[in-house]
C-alpha cells in the first residue's frame, strides 16, 4: 500500500518534469526539469530496490552529463525558442502516432495486469553493489572493456569536433 | 539440248552501271558518266540479242528455256528461285527493252547535257533496265514482282527528278502510290496462285492448268478471282480506268523518261504480265470480259481527252493510255500475240513521238504548248519528217506499223464472243479520234506561222538550267510545266545528231516494224503470230486439247475459215476512220483555224468537262484522297499517334517523374521530419509485434 | 505491491514523452534533452524487469536461467553509453552552432534533394 502511493508519488513527478520539459521553451529549463526527472526516477529505483543504480543514475546521469548540458546551454547562450515555420509533418503524423503507440501499449498493459503480477522492493542483498560487481567483472567482462575503449572514443572525439577551426 | 546462257547477266549489266554512276558518278566528267551507262546499256542488249539468237527456234535448244541461279526463298513447301525464263514472248520482251532503251540512252546523252544532276538520271536509267529486264526475264511471279516494284520505284525517281519543283515531286508520289493499290492487287492474286498451286513458278503453275485439272466452266471461281487480281495489277502499271490517273501527271519528268518509261517499257509489263498469265485467264471468262471492257473503256476516254489538251507531252500521255487500252482490250479478246505484236510497234513508235517531241521542245527552248509553236516545218527538217513517220504510223495508215498491229487487234475483237461489233465500232471511232489528235497535234506543231514569243523565252530557258531555278523558270509557263529542256541558243535549231540518230532508227523500224505481222489475207504470213503461237497455247502435254471456247484467233487454224471479204471490209473501215480523222485535222488546225474557236464555244460545257479530264482527279481527291487524310489525321495521329503511344511514353516518364518528385519530399533536410518517419517506422514494427503477439 | 504494469506503463508515458519533444521541439538541446528522457525510460524498464525476474525466476529457451541482475548491470552499460553519446553529441551541436549560428534544428536543412 505504501509503496503504491510512494510509486504514484513519484511518478506524477515524473511524468509532471517531463511534460515541464516540453512546455519550457527556454533550454535552460527544460535541463532543469529534466534533472527532476532524473532525480524522481532515482527514487523509484529505491523502490525497486536497485541501490547502486539509483547512486550512479545521480552521480553519473545528473550530476554529471546533465551539468554537461547546462554547461553548454550557457556556453552556446542560447536564447528561447523563437517561433519558425516548422515541420508540418512532424506536428501530424508525429504526434498521433506516438499518442496512439503509447496508447496502444499502455491498454494492453493494464488488460493484462492480472496475468504479470506484481513487483515488490526485494531482498536487501538484491542490488548490492557486489553483486552488481561480480557480475560486471565476471559475466560481462567483455562488454565492460569496451564500455572503456568507447569512452576513451568519445572523449577524443568530442576534443576533434569541440576544437574552433583557425 | 540445253545450253547455259547465263541470262543472269542481261539484267546484272545494266544493275553495275546504274551502281558505278550512281555511287561514283558524281565526280566523273559528263562524258565519262554516258560513257559507263552506254556502255553497260549496250552491252546488255548485245548479250540479249546473242541469247536470242542461241535460242531461236529451229535451233535445237528447246523452249522456254529456264535458268535457276540460286533458291532465294524456302519457306515449308514454297520455294522462289532466282530464275531466268526465255522464251518467245520474253524475247520479243527482252529485245524491245534492251534496244529501245539503248536507243533512248544515246538520245539522252545529248538531251540531258545541259541538265543538273546528269550522272543521277543515268544511274537512275540505268537501275530502271536492271528493274524491267528482271521482270521480263524472271520465271516466277515473284521475281517479276521484284521487278514490277521496281520499275515502279525507278519511276518515282526519275518522275520527280526535278525534285525541287513541287509537282514534279507530287507527280511522282502520285505515280507510286496509284501503282502501289494495283500491285496490292496483284500480291493478293499472288497469294491465291500460292494457295492453289503450291508455287509462283511459271512451269509449275502453268504445268498444272496444262494437266487438265481445271475446266473453263468453273465461272466465278478460283480463276475469276486469281485473274481479277492479276488484272487490277496491270491496270495500275499500265494505265487503264480506274488507275490511269497517274500517267498524265508523269509527263513532269524529262522527256526521255516518258519515252522509255511511260511509252515503249514500263506500262507495257502489265500487258506483259496478261500476256504471260494466258493460261489463267483463258480459264475465266468472265475475267476476260471484264479486261476486254475496261480496255475499250479506256481507250475512248483517254482519246476523248487527248482531244483538249494544248501540251503536247500530255497529248501524248493520254494516247499512250488509249493505246495501252487497245493492248488490254486485245488481251480481253484473247488475242494474246495481237496485244504483243502492238506492244512492240506501239513502242517503235510512241518512242520516236515523244522523243520527237522532245526534240522539238529543245529546238524551241524549252515551250511545250503547242499552241505557241507552229510553223516549224522548214526550220527543224529532220525532226519533222521522223515525227511526220511516226504521226502516220501511229493513226494507222498502210503500210506503216501501227495499221498491222491495229488492224489485227479490231478483227479479233470483231470476231471474238468477248468483243463483237459494239466493241469494234468503238475501237473504229478510236482510232479516228487517235488520228484526229495526232495530227491535230502535227498541224499544229509544224504547220502555220512562228507563234514564238522570240527572244524573250531564252531567258527563261536560260534560267531553268538547273533543278534548283527550275521554279522560277517554272512560273512563267501557263501550265507549269517542266522546263525540262533549255538551251536558249537564240532561235529554233534543229538538234544534234547524238539526238537526231536514234530517231532515224527508230523511225525506220516504224515503218518495217509492222511488217512481220501482215495477215494472211493480204497474203503475208503474220511471222510474228506463228512466232508466239508456241507460247499462247498451253504448254502442252503433247496431245492434250485446247479449250475450244477461247483463243480462237490466236492458233494458226482458224483464219482458214473467215471469208476474206469480211476481213478487207474491216481493215479497210479502219483505214477509212483514219483517213476521217486525219481530213478533220487538216480541216480545223490548216485550212480554217478558226473553226475550233467556234465549236468550243458553242458546247463550251462539254468542252470545259474534257479539257478538266472529266474531273476525275478532283472525284478521287474529293472521294478517296480527303477523307483518307481527315482519318490519318483526326484518328491515327493525333488519337493514336499522339493520344495512345505518345500518350503511353509520355505518361511512363511522367509518372516516374511524380512518384520521385513524391519520394522527394522524404529528403527534405528537416531533422524533425525524419525523425517523424523513424517514429512512423518504429510505431509499425511495434504494431506489427503487438499484433503477432495477439493472434498467435 | 505494485502491479509491474504500473511501472511499464510510467516507462511508455516517458517514452512517449520524449518523442513528442524529439518531434515538437526546435531547439537541438532540447531535441537531445528528449533522447536522454528517452533513455531514460528505457533504465526504468530494465530495473523493474530486473526485480520482476528476481522475484519470479524465470528459464530461457534453451535453458539457461535468466541472470536477474544483468537488468542493472544493463543499465549501468546504458548510463557509460549515454554519457559519452552525450559527449561527443554536445561536441558536434558546439561545431553546428559556430557554423550555422543558431540552434533552430529547421535551419541546419543544407542536406536535401
Amino acid at each position: 500500500m505504501v509503496h503504491q502511493v510512494l510509486f504514484i508519488v513519484f511518478g506524477l513527478i515524473c511524468v509532471a518534469g517531463a511534460i515541464n520539459l516540453l512546455a519550457q521553451r527556454h533550454p535552460i529549463n527544460s535541463a532543469l526539469s529534466l534533472i527532476v526527472v532524473m532525480a524522481a526516477l532515482s527514487l523509484i529505483y529505491l523502490l525497486l530496490g536497485a541501490e547502486f543504480v539509483a547512486a550512479i543514475q545521480v552521480i553519473v546521469y545528473a550530476g554529471a552529463i546533465m551539468v554537461l548540458f547546462v554547461f553548454v546551454i550557457m556556453l552556446l547562450n542560447a536564447g528561447a525558442e523563437e517561433r519558425t515555420r516548422g515541420s508540418r509533418i512532424a506536428l501530424f503524423v508525429g504526434v498521433p502516432g506516438v499518442v496512439v503507440l503509447a496508447g496502444t501499449v499502455g491498454w494492453l498493459l493494464v488488460s493484462g495486469s492480472g496475468k504479470l503480477g506484481g513487483v515488490t522492493i526485494a531482498s536487501s542483498d538484491f542490488g548490492e553493489t557486489h553483486n552488481i560487481a561480480r557480475l560486471l567483472f565476471r559475466d560481462f567482462l567483455l562488454p565492460f572493456e569496451i564500455t572503456s575503449v568507447l569512452i576513451l572514443i568519445a572523449i577524443m572525439g568530442a576534443v576533434v569536433l569541440g576544437k574552433r577551426e583557425n | 539440248m540445253t545450253k547455259n546462257l547465263n541470262l543472269w547477266v542481261i539484267p546484272l549489266l545494266p544493275l553495275i552501271g546504274a551502281a558505278i554512276n550512281g555511287l561514283l558518278g558524281r565526280r566523273f566528267k559528263n562524258a565519262m558518266v554516258s560513257a559507263v551507262a552506254l556502255l553497260f546499256t549496250a552491252a546488255s542488249f548485245g548479250w540479249a540479242a546473242w541469247a536470242v539468237w542461241t535460242v531461236w527456234p529451229g535451233s535445237g535448244i528447246a523452249l522456254p528455256h529456264i535458268e535457276t541461279l540460286a533458291t532465294w526463298i524456302t519457306a515449308g513447301t514454297f520455294s522462289a528461285p532466282f530464275g531466268f525464263y526465255l522464251d518467245q514472248l520474253s524475247m520479243i520482251m527482252v529485245l524491245i527493252v534492251t534496244g529501245v532503251g539503248f536507243l533512248i540512252h544515246i538520245y539522252s546523252v545529248g538531251y540531258m547535257a545541259h541538265e543538273g544532276g546528269y550522272y543521277r538520271f543515268f544511274a537512275y536509267l540505268n537501275l530502271f533496265m536492271f528493274f524491267m529486264l528482271t521482270l521480263v526475264l524472271a520465271n516466277n511471279y515473284l521475281l517479276m514482282f521484284v521487278g514490277w516494284e521496281g520499275v515502279g520505284l525507278a519511276s518515282y525517281l526519275l518522275i520527280g527528278f526535278f525534285f525541287l519543283k513541287d509537282s514534279a515531286a507530287d507527280a511522282g508520289k502520285k505515280a507510286f502510290i496509284v501503282n502501289r493499290i494495283g500491285d496490292f492487287a496483284f500480291l493478293i492474286g499472288m497469294f491465291l496462285i500460292i494457295q492453289h498451286f503450291g508455287s509462283l513458278n511459271y512451269d509449275a503453275v502453268f504445268g498444272k492448268i496444262a494437266e487438265g485439272h481445271f475446266t473453263p466452266e468453273a465461272g466465278w471461281g478460283l480463276f475469276t478471282a486469281i485473274a481479277l487480281c492479276l488484272m487490277f495489277g496491270a491496270t495500275g502499271k499500265s494505265a487503264q480506268v480506274p488507275l490511269y490517273v497517274w500517267l498524265p501527271d508523269a509527263m513532269e519528268g524529262p522527256t526521255p523518261v516518258s519515252a522509255l518509261i511511260h511509252a515503249a517499257t514500263m506500262v507495257t509489263a502489265g500487258i506483259y504480265m496478261i500476256a504471260r498469265s494466258h493460261a489463267i485467264f483463258n480459264l475465266a471468262p468472265h475475267a476476260l470480259q471484264i479486261v476486254a471492257i475496261i480496255g475499250c473503256i479506256t481507250t475512248i476516254f483517254a482519246a476523248t481527252m487527248g482531244l483538249a489538251q494544248t501540251d503536247i507531252k500530255r497529248v501524248l500521255a493520254y494516247s499512250t493510255v488509249s493505246q495501252l487500252g487497245y493492248m488490254f482490250l486485245a488481251c480481253g479478246v484473247a488475242a494474246y500475240s495481237a496485244g504483243i505484236f502492238h506492244l512492240m510497234t506501239h513502242a517503235f513508235f510512241k518512242a520516236l513521238l515523244f522523243l520527237g517531241a522532245g526534240s522539238v521542245i529543245h529546238a524551241v527552248g524549252g515551250e511545250q504548248d503547242m499552241r505557241r509553236m507552229g510553223g516549224l516545218r522548214k526550220l527543224i527538217p529532220w525532226t519533222f519528217w521522223v515525227v511526220t513517220i511516226a504521226t502516220i504510223a501511229i493513226a494507222g495508215i498502210p503500210p506503216f506499223a501501227g495499221f498491222f498491229s491495229k488492224d489485227e487487234i479490231l478483227g479479233a475483237v470483231f470476231h471474238s464472243p468477248y468483243g463483237g461489233p459494239v466493241i469494234w465500232a468503238i475501237g473504229v471511232l478510236t482510232a479516228g479520234l487517235t488520228s484526229f489528235y495526232m495530227f491535230r497535234l502535227w498541224f499544229m506543231t509544224f504547220f502555220g506561222e512562228l507563234k514564238l514569243g522570240g527572244v524573250d523565252v531564252g531567258e527563261e530557258a536560260h534560267s531553268a538550267h538547273a533543278p534548283a531555278q527550275a521554279a522560277h523558270g517554272a512560273a512563267s509557263h501557263s501550265h507549269g510545266h517542266a522546263d525540262d529542256e533549255a538551251h536558249g541558243h537564240g532561235g529554233v535549231h534543229e538538234s544534234p545528231w547524238i539526238m537526231l540518230a536514234p530517231l532515224v532508227i527508230l523511225a525506220v523500224l516504224s515503218v518495217v516494224g509492222g511488217w512481220v505481222g501482215v495477215p494472211q489475207f493480204m497474203r503475208g504470213h503474220n511471222e510474228i503470230e506463228h512466232f508466239l503461237a508456241p507460247v499462247m497455247e498451253s504448254p502442252a502435254v503433247a496431245g492434250e486439247q485446247p479449250a475450244p471456247t477461247v483463243r480462237v484467233l490466236d492458233t494458226t487454224n482458224a483464219p482458214e475459215e473467215k471469208p476474206t471479204n469480211e476481213e478487207w471490209l474491216l481493215a479497210d473501215t479502219s483505214v477509212a476512220a483514219a483517213l476521217i480523222g486525219l481530213f478533220f485535222a487538216y480541216l480545223f488546225y490548216y485550212k480554217r483555224p478558226e473553226l475550233p474557236e467556234r465549236i468550243t464555244s458553242k458546247m463550251h460545257g462539254i468542252y470545259t468537262m474534257v479539257l478538266h479530264k472529266y474531273y476525275v482527279d478532283e472525284g478521287y481527291g474529293a472521294l478517296l484522297v480527303k477523307p483518307l487524310l481527315a482519318l490519318s489525321t483526326v484518328v491515327l495521329w493525333r488519337g493514336v499517334d499522339q493520344g495512345v503511344i505518345d500518350g503511353l511514353v509520355n505518361g511512363a516518364g511522367t509518372a516516374s517523374q511524380g512518384v520521385g518528385n513524391e519520394l522527394r519530399r522524404m529528403q527534405s533536410g528537416n531533422i524533425r521530419s525524419y525523425a517523424a518517419w523513424v517514429a512512423i517506422g518504429g510505431a509499425a514494427i511495434v504494431g506489427y509485434m503487438i499484433w503477432l503477439g495477439v493472434t498467435r | 505491491m505494485v502491479p509491474l504494469s504500473w511501472y511499464l506503463i510510467l516507462s511508455g508515458i516517458l517514452f512517449s514523452l520524449g518523442v513528442l519533444g524529439f518531434l515538437l521541439k526546435r531547439n537541438i538541446i532540447t531535441i537531445f534533452m528528449s533522447i536522454e528522457l528517452m533513455l531514460n525510460a528505457v533504465n526504468l524498464t530494465f530495473v523493474t524487469f530486473a526485480n520482476y525476474w528476481h522475484t519470479h525466476p524465470a528459464v530461457l529457451a534453451n535453458g539457461d536461467p535468466v541472470i536477474p541482475l544483468s537488468g542493472q548491470v544493463f543499465v549501468f552499460f546504458v548510463m557509460v553509453v549515454a554519457a559519452a553519446e552525450a559527449a561527443v553529441g554536445l561536441a558536434i551541436i558546439i561545431s553546428v552552432y559556430r557554423t550555422r549560428e543558431t540552434l533552430n534544428v529547421d535551419r541546419v536543412n543544407l542536406l536535401k534533394l
